[in-house]
């Protein structure tokens, strides 16, 4: 086990790794004598904490021999039986999406429902997305989630950075009014102000518009304090010695600063483009023409206009969806640091 | 500290605080006030007192969402505390592919909430999926009406919602374990403890405070339920509009043709006082539990 254990921790680009463990690895230092100082730091560290069951257990000596013994007979039962769960649990989270792929490439002469249903489409076709571009202007709904996630990514990312570049860099009276405004926003839920929100947006005149969709989530409380924590942790001197060198406010926040929180800006954005990108409810108030909907609302349009055949739906449920997989795929790390930041801290 | 004109740090704000002011504090503090009165989409609006809060406490549509949200909040909240625990237990482990796991086991959390409502509509529909395999292993008889009965429906939509969370939660899970010494582990297999009783023993205490985050984050949002019951009842909230939460029913009142932009607005503010106070709910928890381990 413990040898295991040392092995994998040396290995580089683990995917699905979160900031904080990535942190702790590295500290751990690759090569060598990995994870022995490491992991002895840290039990120490729980160690000290009070009231942690089992801490008892811990602080015995270790009987080497025993566990060796022991984690020789496990090392391929214990693995066996876990990579059988993790296939299982892989049925039941993608199966779903696999299923809808496979009705979306069904012809229409073959069943999708009855006894002669089969797992995969005998005569794969693609005439189904077709089909899709026939019932909803598809195009038009993803370039109109494009603008509104596009957008949405620009304006946190810019405003949020440099909201929270005053609250991190600049003492000024009422910082901490709003600070504490800021924050104290973030406790109020969407939808106990939507019926309120949706009135501001028709008295702005923005109804049906995509910058109506917009801009109740232009920049989210929670980008302006992910970009306050990241100028936090820069350090000053390179800001004072460009205020030195005669640069202004502004192009000490632009060139100087900016650039050195691109991690946290690729944070705040990927997760503004998917909030925009699946947002339904918003949208679904604000929208009124067909023409203007977004894709989650002009897919469960077209599911209300076409649910007699369920092969298209798929096709639109896939064309939906398969995008942002990829990206996903692709950027998988930013993803998973992203949760670590925003969601535990914050 | 660098010297500045007093402006410098509003003009940096002021895009972002008049976001904020226009979107989150105007229409909160109109909420306040206008669930004090009759006001109507096409405007007016008289002062009323109580009058929006004695209407909704004879308002069965209104208690039959509550009951909905409140059922929808006692399984939702316990499954996406243990199950997302349970399966960071199972991709915590140095084994070769296990990133890919993860990776997978988050594509849920990706997909929007239309997008796995419908998929979850065709899969329980009564031709679908479900049934039929339901059907051939002879569990039940005839297809069972996942979609068309009203208390189904709003356990069908529980299920999609615990579906879609188990990622997301995972990873805040896996967070915590990764600060869980392995030695304590280690150890307990020593001391003869099983799997069951090492992840309670040792587990569930290391990562009690994460548990009570993922509760009350899970409980937030289990109250503003919305997308599953449109989606999975293409927006009639089942047979007579019986499974609505409160965030339809809010939707329904104060959005409509003649919206009642005043008693939604007293909705609304219930709502919200019911937020507020899971959210105080859960600082008091985690302070006694502070308490008992200090």
């Amino acid at each position: 086990m413990s040898e295991r254990t040392e092995r994998s921790e040396g290995r580089e680009g683990m995917p699905g790794k979160h900031g904080m463990s990535e942190r702790t690895e590295r500290s751990e230092g690759r090569e060598g004598m990995p994870g022995r100082l490491g992991m002895s730091e840290r039990t120490e560290r729980s160690e000290g904490r009070e009231g942690m069951p089992g801490r008892r257990v811990a602080a015995e000596p270790r009987a080497a021999g025993p566990t060796r013994r022991s984690a020789g007979m496990s090392r391929f039962a214990g693995p066996a039986l876990r990579y059988l769960l993790l296939l299982l649990m892989t049925v039941l989270l993608v199966g779903p999406f696999l299923w809808q792929l496979s009705t979306a490439l069904k012809s229409t002469g073959e069943p999708i429902y009855g006894p002669d249903t089969t797992l995969l489409p005998t005569d794969p076709t693609f005439g189904n997305f077709g089909k899709v571009t026939e019932v909803i202007p598809v195009w038009r709904y993803i370039g109109n989630s494009a603008i509104v996630a596009f957008a949405s990514v620009l304006t946190n990312c810019l405003l949020g950075a440099m909201a929270g570049y005053a609250l991190a860099r600049m003492r000024f009276r009422g910082r901490g009014a709003v600070f504490a405004a800021l924050l104290a926003s973030l406790v109020v839920p969407f939808e106990v102000i939507m019926v309120n929100v949706f009135l501001t947006v028709r008295s702005l005149g923005l109804v049906d518009t995509l910058l109506g969709v917009l801009l109740p989530g232009a920049v989210s409380g929670l980008s302006i304090l992910v970009m306050r924590t990241a100028f936090l942790a820069l350090p000053r001197e390179t800001e004072e010695a460009a205020a030195i060198d005669g640069a202004g406010e502004w192009a000490r926040f632009w060139r100087v600063a900016l650039p050195s929180v691109r991690g946290s800006l690729a944070v705040v954005g990927v997760f503004s483009f998917l909030f925009a990108w699946d947002d339904f409810l918003w949208p679904l108030i604000v929208l009124k023409n067909p023409d203007n909907f977004t894709l989650t609302v002009g897919l469960q349009y077209l599911s209300g206009t076409f649910t007699n055949d369920q092969r298209v739906v798929a096709a639109g449920t896939m064309i939906a969806v398969v995008p942002l997989l990829a990206v996903f795929f692709a950027l998988q790390r930013m993803f998973f640091r992203g949760i670590g930041e925003g969601g535990v801290k914050g | 500290m660098i010297g500045r004109r007093w402006y410098v740090p509003w003009l940096f704000l002021a895009p972002a605080l008049l976001v904020t002011a226009l979107m989150t504090w105007g229409p909160l503090a109109n909420t306040g006030v206008l669930a004090f009165t009759d006001a109507q989409a096409l405007g007016g609006g008289q002062f009323t007192g109580r009058a929006n809060f004695t209407r909704l406490a004879d308002d069965t549509e209104f208690f039959r969402a509550l009951g909905n949200t409140a059922l929808y909040l006692v399984v939702v909240v316990p499954a996406l505390v243990l199950l997302p625990l349970l399966l960071a237990q199972l991709v915590h482990a140095k084994l070769p592919g296990i990133g890919a796991f993860r990776a997978v086991f988050y594509t849920p959390v990706i997909a929007s909430m239309v997008v796995v409502g419908l998929i979850w509509s065709w899969l329980l529909s009564s031709d679908g999926l479900v049934n039929a395999v339901l059907v051939k292993l002879r569990v039940v008889a005839e297809p069972l009406p996942f979609l068309t009965d009203a208390t189904l429906l709003l356990f069908s939509c529980m299920l999609v919602t615990v579906w879609k969370g188990l990622g997301y939660y995972m990873v805040i899970y896996l967070a915590a374990l990764s600060n869980v010494p392995n030695e304590l582990y280690e150890a307990a297999r020593v001391d003869g403890a099983g799997a069951v009783r090492r992840f309670r023993s040792v587990t569930v205490p290391t990562v009690r405070p994460t548990m009570l985050l993922v509760g009350t984050l899970a409980a937030i949002s289990a109250t503003k339920v919305f997308a599953e019951i449109y989606v999975m009842s293409s927006g009639t909230a089942g047979p007579g509009g019986q499974a609505k939460s409160i965030v339809y029913y809010i939707r329904e009142v104060g959005l409509g043709v003649d919206g009642e932009i005043g008693y939604a607005s007293a909705m609304s503010l219930t709502l919200f006082v019911g937020t507020l106070g899971l959210s105080v709910l859960a600082l008091v928890l985690r302070r006694r539990s502070e308490r008992n381990e200090a």
